[in-house]
């Protein structure tokens, strides 16, 4: 009877299990395997130790590089997102004409597609001929080289995110309409200002809100792919179409991510160990991050 | 007891889930009956309708030739599609694959994707030497396998504007080094802190002012026999950097002219800077010609040779040869009549005489070079004499999709922009990361 209950139990959870072993534990399994395996895609894998994880640490020109920019990227991008975030928020919540209006315009950008948004503002922040510069000379600002200088073009990045903050803004408004306005009325009855009422009873309320803002934030930020790919193949103009092949992190490695390295070995260099080295490092910080940001916090539910 | 086991079978088990997806490395003997009727997949990367009529047409010669052999094309396809395939293996993979990246090559000869020619070859009685020209052998192959054989080919020479040139009363396109920074300096006109036309775009992101595109030039040997990089070692890539470096800082400097570039429209659109004037001379292959006229340019197009270093002037002609390759996928059980469409695709005279008349790119059999029925107009002849310069040249194949050139062209940069004090130390810490990255996927 025992025997036959769990396998019922079993039976339900199957949708579950099988989806987490092929497309969560397998892959997680293959990859910890490779890691330590000399292997180009195509001849059977051979063991080499721990050759591959003493290359990527050591001999492998773009790791460090890269690291430094997702941490400077998980850093920089994700405050600012989830600050930005949260200002448009209180912003829209507080609008009394033209809401419908304010949002929409305010989540539009979300849905641009990653790669046509990448080019939009290659061209935009493009130091030569883009609008954005041409209106900062005429008012006498400085004009920086955006995706082409090393130092600008995380900032440009960030721009680029900050842009498409429909994501966040969602969710914080939602967020914020759901603080009892009891609690504001009971604040200022007490003498609170608009600061002590945002410091004592806004953030409480949220607080879950923005734990998931950053947890979610980091992760995307750890995948970061698409834009800084596009953002430098767009910018240095080389974009490969003759057959040769392209330079990974124009302007200078400062666009480099860690998941471009997985393709540049695994894909481009026929290096699939190398490639498995750098995914379980992006694995163990993502884990790293998400347990240190949970780890006071009853997960994403108030307390 | 029974923990031990189970602890046994789950290393199994998970040993057994790790190998799962790996593919094999077992070929199987090329002993199809090529009288047999049998229907052959052949994949390649061409996608514009021009280019797919003109495979269709190839096709259906081959076909009309071999009754017995169909061929199944599928278009469009890029390498990591091919990549999937080769690996998977099984009945609906291709037989035949060409591909437009030449730097993989090192890898499809090592892993045994791409079956041994050889054998083929010797069966066939073609003489290497005698149908291909000699760069053209070099880069299909690596280290001695020959696993690929070359389809159609690019060839680099100079591209300039005639108007330009009479305006400045230059009557003949330069030859030398020296002779081409004079005129690229003369050309130029400075308009405050920009240009309002330039002579030449020498930095290394000007679209095909490439570090190899150049070093061409200066006939350079990239690797050793034993496979190990040899920057420091030909002074061939020191004179072309330092060439490169010199014509920078004579044209207004690296930041002038980086400032400059970023106003270029899109290399392969009608706004690339060779067509609006911008540039009067630029580096390019032998599609630029075809572009130029659709893109509507109304000056006159000059094309020549790249020219070459002065203590090199009897070598002038040569130029920077790559191409499409083509190949036989060893997963292939239908390797014999596989072979027939390479045979037929890659050395012979009318299929590749028809098929470059249709995709406007350089034959790539020296009989096919020479052939009356090429339809191409004066300047395109400029590069079917480049194609055939026997100093013409390549870069080599490596067993990591070109990685040392990516690696040398990193240092290229920031030498452009003045950051290498010392450049032959700097070749040689540049040597030894490009050994680092080999020793990794030896």
């Amino acid at each position: 009877m025992h025997r036959r209950e769990a396998l019922r139990n079993v039976a339900f959870l199957s949708p579950w299990l099988i989806g987490v072993s092929v497309f969560f534990l397998y892959p997680l399994i293959s990859t910890v395997y490779f890691s330590f395996m000399k292997y180009d895609g195509f001849t059977a894998p051979t063991w080499t130790g721990l050759k591959n994880w003493s290359y990527v640490f050591t001999d492998y020109p773009f790791f460090w590089p890269a690291l430094r920019n997702t941490l400077w990227l998980v850093i920089v991008m994700v405050s600012l997102r989830v600050l930005f975030g949260l200002g448009i928020g209180m912003l829209i919540t507080k609008v009394k004409t033209g809401a419908g209006f304010f949002r929409t315009a305010f989540y539009l950008p979300y849905l641009a597609p990653p790669v046509a948004a990448t080019m939009a503002f290659a061209f935009l922040l493009n130091p030569g001929t883009g609008p954005v510069n041409n209106i900062l000379g005429a008012i006498g600002l400085p004009q920086p080289g955006w995706f082409n200088d090393p130092t600008w073009s995380k900032p440009a990045l960030t721009l680029l995110a900050l842009w498409g903050i429909g994501d966040l803004m969602v969710i914080f408004m939602a967020s914020l309409l759901d603080v009892p306005q009891e609690q504001y009325e009971a604040a200022s009855l007490d003498g609170a200002g608009a600061w002590q009422r945002f410091w004592f009873v806004t953030l409480p309320n949220i607080s879950p809100i923005v734990l998931f803002a950053v947890v979610t934030g980091v992760i995307q930020t750890m995948q970061y792919y698409t834009q800084p790919l596009v953002a430098g193949k767009v910018a240095s103009g080389v974009i490969g179409g003759s057959g040769q092949q392209f330079e990974p992190g124009y302007p200078e490695k400062s666009t480099l991510t860690l998941p471009q390295l997985v393709y540049n070995l695994g894909f481009q260099r026929f290096d699939t160990g190398g490639a498995s080295v750098v995914a379980l490092v992006l694995f163990a910080l993502a884990m790293v991050f998400t347990a240190i940001l949970m780890r006071r916090r009853s997960g994403f539910l108030s307390d | 007891m029974q923990r031990l086991n189970r602890a046994v079978i789950g290393t199994a088990a998970v040993a057994l889930l790790a190998t799962a997806c790996t593919g094999t490395s077992e070929a199987p003997k090329a002993n199809d009956d090529v009288t047999k009727d049998v229907t052959i997949t052949f994949w390649h990367g061409w996608s514009a309708p021009s280019e797919a009529a003109a495979i269709t047409a190839n096709i259906k010669a081959f076909e009309a030739k071999h009754p017995n052999i169909k061929v199944k094309v599928v278009g469009n396809i890029n390498d990591d599609k091919i990549k999937q395939a080769l690996r998977a293996g099984g009945p609906n993979s291709p037989d035949v694959v060409s591909s437009f990246t030449t730097d993989n090559v090192g890898t499809f000869c090592t892993s045994n994707v791409f079956a041994d020619l050889k054998p083929f070859l010797d069966k066939s009685g073609i003489d290497m030497d005698k149908t291909f020209p000699k760069a053209l052998q070099d880069y299909t192959q690596y280290q001695g396998k020959r696993c690929a054989l070359p389809l159609l080919n690019d060839a680099y020479g100079l591209y300039y504007n005639k108007d330009a040139f009479k305006a400045a009363g230059i009557t003949a396109p330069p030859k030398t080094m020296s002779e081409f920074d004079k005129i690229a300096k003369q050309l130029t006109k400075e308009k405050g802190d920009t240009y309002s036309q330039l002579g030449f775009m020498p930095n290394f992101h000007g679209y095909e002012s490439t570090t190899s595109h150049f070093a061409a030039q200066w006939n350079p040997t990239y690797l050793t026999p034993e496979g190990k990089s040899n920057l420091a070692a030909d002074p061939a890539f020191a004179s072309m950097l330092k060439w490169q470096k010199n014509l920078v800082d004579s044209l207004g400097g690296y930041a002038k002219l980086e400032k400059y570039r970023a106003t270029f429209g899109d290399e392969w659109g009608a706004k690339n800077p060779f067509h609006t004037g911008q540039t009067v001379m630029s580096i390019d292959g032998e599609w630029r010609l075809g572009m130029a006229k659709e893109a509507g340019v109304k000056f006159d197009i000059g094309v020549a040779p790249f020219p070459v270093p002065d203590d090199q002037a009897d070598s002038y002609g040569k130029g920077y040869l790559a191409g499409t390759i083509i190949g036989i996928a060893s997963p292939s059980t239908k390797q014999n009549a596989a072979w027939e469409l390479v045979k037929y695709m890659t050395t012979d005279t009318e299929a590749v005489v028809n098929f470059s008349n249709g995709i406007h790119n350089v034959p790539s059999t020296l009989d096919a070079l020479k052939s009356p029925n090429l339809k191409v107009d004066e300047g395109f002849k400029t590069f079917l004499e480049i194609a055939q310069h026997p100093k013409s040249n390549t870069t080599p194949a490596s067993p990591n999709g070109g990685a040392y050139q990516l690696t040398f062209q990193d240092f290229a940069f920031q030498h452009e922009a003045g950051k290498v004090p010392d450049l032959a130390a700097g070749l040689k810490k540049t040597d030894e990361q490009i050994d680092k990255d080999l020793a990794q996927v030896k």
